[in-house]
């Protein structure tokens, strides 16, 4: 696979002290289907800007399938964009919103049909050819905007928050219906979102993005085992932080001293011993011992907080040293609600040393 | 239950005093009106109550009158042109204040729209002065220019305010989908904003079309019609001039009609 | 914005209002600002750099009678607009149930801006004049046995004339201030307890002032430059600002004199904008 996108040191500056993005660099494969994830501020709306050309960065380049596109305006570019708000035409109907984008190629009248035609049909929605976007419901605008975008055959197609304006259930909806969009037509797609589901669900690689910085990059599934940042163990899923103190290293087993009790931890590289350090684990990766039952790595503690949420339960257990962690567990169907744990009864958890984070320093979000 | 009665009463009793209210405010600004159309019909040369017959003497002295037919000549010129060059030059102005930040941006708006708080005497003389200055003939021309200037912040401000109801993505996706910023503002700004525009233009016509102080010092021989009406004015008053009166009203609410057409949103 | 700029559209968006500006306005202003500076030496002027001008315009009795009877006539016509005005939008707004009707009588009173200033100036002359309608329906009606001249060519008659032609720029602002309150504002008063003049004193008003200040501003400021309808309707007494200027353009012929008149008339409409501006701006803060 080739690079489509290189992405140098980019840098916005909007003055001295306001920095939308700060010394990017980022390599997007053809075909590939990237996501920018961040909360809002972050800077990966605007990154997506500057490769769009809607915004001029201060520093850096943007390399588009080898050739430097840094300073080119939006029309020529060999990328388009989907809208958050979709920006679909309000006077042009469907279809000729589909075909504005062929009739600045300055295609002939036939072709421009056929492929509005293949674009609609692809998206399903090849009927309301004649209508006025202002007709159809949010799901359809989205669909025309996605529709509107692929026609040209961008080299990469942008996605600036595609499903944000949609409800809950089309959004799951969408989003399977984007990814099987993504392997027909073959192009490339980057993604801004600030939804982490969406970006594990869709894409190839998730860039997750901190005030104008990558925080890290990887595949959906390395980024939720391995965080590199507590910030991105808390953006991606939910992490159970705990301040402490590394010990000896044994193998690949550390020790580590958290308020009541020492913890092993699974580690590629331990820090020396005696630094300060931050211990992270996903509450669905805690399990509730049993009264007699024996583990590695307990911690103890009574219950604060019960809350049910029909998939499963999440119990907020405070630990002797003072520190509250929760822990989530799937309801098997043959608990009844009798059995289900009383606020203030101690609780014994433990939590498998391949599963717990460390990171160096105290910096819990 | 008995506690409403009272408060109803008071409701209807307000009701009542803001209907005669309306009605009232209705017959301040609608019977003059009346009054010049019916008096535009009297066979008497003074307008005098009660009316004594009617006639239409006074309409066809008016189709015999080249001297107001001039003058409505050069009106619709002055008007056609003025407007058009205020368009030319408010429709770009507004786009600047909508799209661009700049040094110096709130002084332009300011300027823009100085003409329409400021009185037309103000930029009657000193465009007046200029012209003199630069050794220029008073014609229509300096008419139209002196009308495209006050007329200026009307165009702005409607246009403007359209402008900034359009979401910026719709421009950006028509770049993004290969138009260039000329294409763009051709197939997707300005067909969004094109009833301001048309209604804005409409405005201006009528205002320029009916507009005194600043021709007052900046036309040269010709006369525009209210100019001609003003001039036969301060020689007293005379059915003839309600008769043109009553035309000019017919025309305005014509004018009305179709601005009111032109400008309506299409409905979402 | 770099985007534009590199090509000649662009240049054209910025260029022409910026040079129309410019040539057609900022010139013009210098130019008269220079005049009112020179000194008038029958028959032509001399270029100068002096306060004479407007030294005689805040010591001569004569002027300063003029600008404060315009001063008196245009906030006497901005405030019959606004009582007229006011309880009008405030009726179509909260009160007026049919849409249909509330969207007939804005046009009514709006629709006479399209029908000829002049025109409108013209029907009070007819209407009010010693042989005019009013004098010769009152005859005819036998409350009055002869022709009065108490109605026109005096300061009332310019009022009604005035406010009878500016009343529609009172009517817009203040109607689009009060369409801008929620509902639910009115009715939250209402829910605390408060009578619905209480409520409209603390809650109404205070949210429409903008609009009544912008309504004040276009009001004041027009009536102030107008120079037709007093010379219609006026009488000999009846001189406003303008007409002044007028005459020194005129058969006066004393441009500086009359430069420095429109420079000063120039001044009390910038500071009125901006005092509006002000409040206007303090309105939108303060309710937020």
């Amino acid at each position: 696979m080739a690079a489509i996108i290189e992405l140098e040191n980019l840098s916005k500056h909007y003055s001295p002290t306001i920095i939308g993005v700060d010394d990017v660099s980022l390599t997007v494969e053809d075909g590939e289907f990237v996501t920018l994830l961040g909360p809002s501020g972050c800077g990966k709306s605007t990154l997506l800007r500057m490769i769009g050309g809607f915004e001029a960065p201060t520093h850096g380049s943007i390399r588009l399938a080898g050739k430097d596109v840094t300073w080119d305006p939006p029309y020529k570019r060999e990328v388009n964009m989907v809208f958050q708000d979709y920006a679909l035409f309000p006077h042009m109907s469907v279809g000729e919103n589909v075909g504005y984008g062929l009739k600045t190629l300055r295609l002939s009248k036939g072709e421009i049909a056929t492929r509005v035609k293949d674009a609609l049909s692809l998206v399903g929605l090849y009927d309301k050819v004649n209508q006025r976007p202002q007709q159809l419901s949010g799901g359809q605008r989205q669909r025309i905007a996605l529709a509107r975008a692929i026609v040209r055959r961008p080299k990469v197609l942008l996605l600036d928050e595609p499903l944000s304006a949609l409800d809950a259930k089309l959004r799951e909806q969408m989003q399977i219906e984007l990814k099987h969009l993504h392997e027909k037509v073959g192009i490339t797609f980057i993604m801004v979102t600030h939804d982490q589901t969406e970006a594990l669900v869709m894409s190839d690689r998730v860039v997750v993005m901190e005030s104008g910085r990558i925080a890290q990059e990887g595949r959906p599934q390395d980024l939720y085992d391995h965080p590199a940042s507590p910030y991105v163990a808390n953006f991606i899923g939910t992490t159970n932080f705990l301040p402490g103190t590394s010990g000896a290293t044994q193998g690949r087993l550390t020790h580590v001293e958290a308020p009541g009790t020492t913890l092993r931890a699974e580690l590629d590289a331990a820090p020396p011993p005696g630094r300060e350090i931050t211990i992270g684990f996903r509450p669905e990766k805690v399990r509730v011992l049993a009264e007699t039952e024996s583990a590695e790595n307990t911690l103890s503690g009574r219950v604060a907080e019960v809350i049910y949420y029909g998939l499963g339960l999440r119990v907020a257990v405070e630990l002797e040293g003072g520190a509250r962690v929760f822990a989530d567990s799937l309801l098997p169907d043959r608990l009844a609600q009798s059995v289900l744990p009383q606020i203030g009864q101690s609780m014994r958890l433990a939590v498998a040393p391949h599963n717990v984070f460390v990171f160096e320093g105290r910096v819990a979000p | 239950m008995t506690k409403n009665t009272p408060s109803l009463m008071a409701r209807y009793g307000a009701d009542t005093a803001f209907m005669t209210f309306v009605a009232a405010l209705m017959a301040f600004l609608y019977i003059p009106i009346w009054v010049l159309i019916a008096f535009s019909f009297n066979d008497s040369r003074s307008l005098t109550w009660p009316l004594s017959g009617f006639t239409l003497d006074w309409y066809r002295k008016l189709a015999e009158n080249t001297d107001l037919q001039a003058a409505i000549g050069n009106s619709f010129y002055v008007a056609s042109l003025a407007t058009l060059l205020t368009l030319c030059v408010g429709v770009p102005a507004a786009m600047v204040l909508h799209r661009f930040d700049f040094p110096g941006k709130s002084v332009f708006r300011r300027l823009i729209l100085l003409p329409i708080t400021l009185p037309g005497i103000v930029t009657g003389i000193s465009m007046l002065n200029m012209f003199r200055l630069m050794g220029f003939q008073l014609s229509l021309e300096t008419v139209v220019l002196g009308h495209a200037t006050a007329l200026l912040g009307v165009v702005v401000t409607q246009v403007y305010a359209r402008l900034q109801r359009l979401p910026k993505s719709l421009q950006e996706a028509a770049y993004d989908l290969g138009a260039t910023p000329w294409r763009s503002f051709v197939d997707v700004t300005l067909p969004n904003i094109r009833s301001a525009i048309v209604g804005a233009g409409l405005l201006s016509f009528v205002l320029s079309f009916d507009e005194i102080p600043v021709t007052f010092f900046l036309t040269g021989r010709d006369n525009t019609l209210p100019m001609y009406i003003y001039s036969t004015m301060r020689r007293g008053v005379t059915p003839e001039i309600n008769a043109v009166g009553t035309i000019i009203v017919l025309l305005s609410l014509l004018l009305i009609v179709v601005a009111v057409i032109a400008t309506r949103e299409r409905r979402k | 914005m770099n985007l534009l700029r590199r090509n000649l559209p662009g240049a054209l968006v910025v260029g022409i209002p910026v040079l129309w500006i410019l040539v057609f306005m900022l010139l013009p202003y210098g130019i008269i600002v220079t005049y009112s500076f020179w000194l008038k030496k029958y028959p032509t002027f001399l270029p100068a750099f002096q306060f004479g001008n407007y030294v005689t315009l805040f010591t001569d009795p004569q002027y300063l009678r003029v600008f404060l009877r315009t001063l008196k006539i245009s906030l006497l016509v901005s405030a019959a607009s606004f009582l007229l005005a006011y309880p009008f939008a405030y009726y179509l707004v909260f009160r007026c149930r049919s849409q249909a009707l509330r969207t007939w009588l804005y046009m009514a009173v709006i629709a006479p801006l399209w029908v000829s200033y002049l025109l409108r100036a013209y029907i009070w002359k007819t209407i009010l004049g010693t042989e005019g309608v009013l004098n010769s329906f009152l005859m005819w009606l036998r409350i009055i046995d002869e022709p009065s001249s108490l109605f026109l060519y005096n300061q009332f008659s310019m009022v009604v004339t005035l406010t009878y032609i500016f009343i529609p720029f009172m009517v817009m602002p203040i109607y689009t201030a009060l369409e801008k309150i929620p509902v639910n504002l009115t009715e939250a008063s209402a829910d605390l307890g408060m009578s619905p003049w209480r409520s409209f004193w603390h809650v109404t008003l205070p949210l429409s002032l903008p609009g009544v200040a912008a309504g004040f501003t276009l009001t004041f400021c027009l009536s102030f430059g107008d120079f037709i309808a007093p010379f219609l309707v006026g009488g000999p007494d009846g001189n406003l600002v303008a007409n002044v200027i007028a005459t020194q353009f005129g058969a006066a012929l004393n441009w500086p004199l009359g430069s420095a008149l429109a420079i000063v008339m120039l001044i009390v409409v910038l500071s009125i904008v901006s005092v509006s501006d002000r409040l206007e701006r303090k309105g939108l803060t303060g309710g937020t």
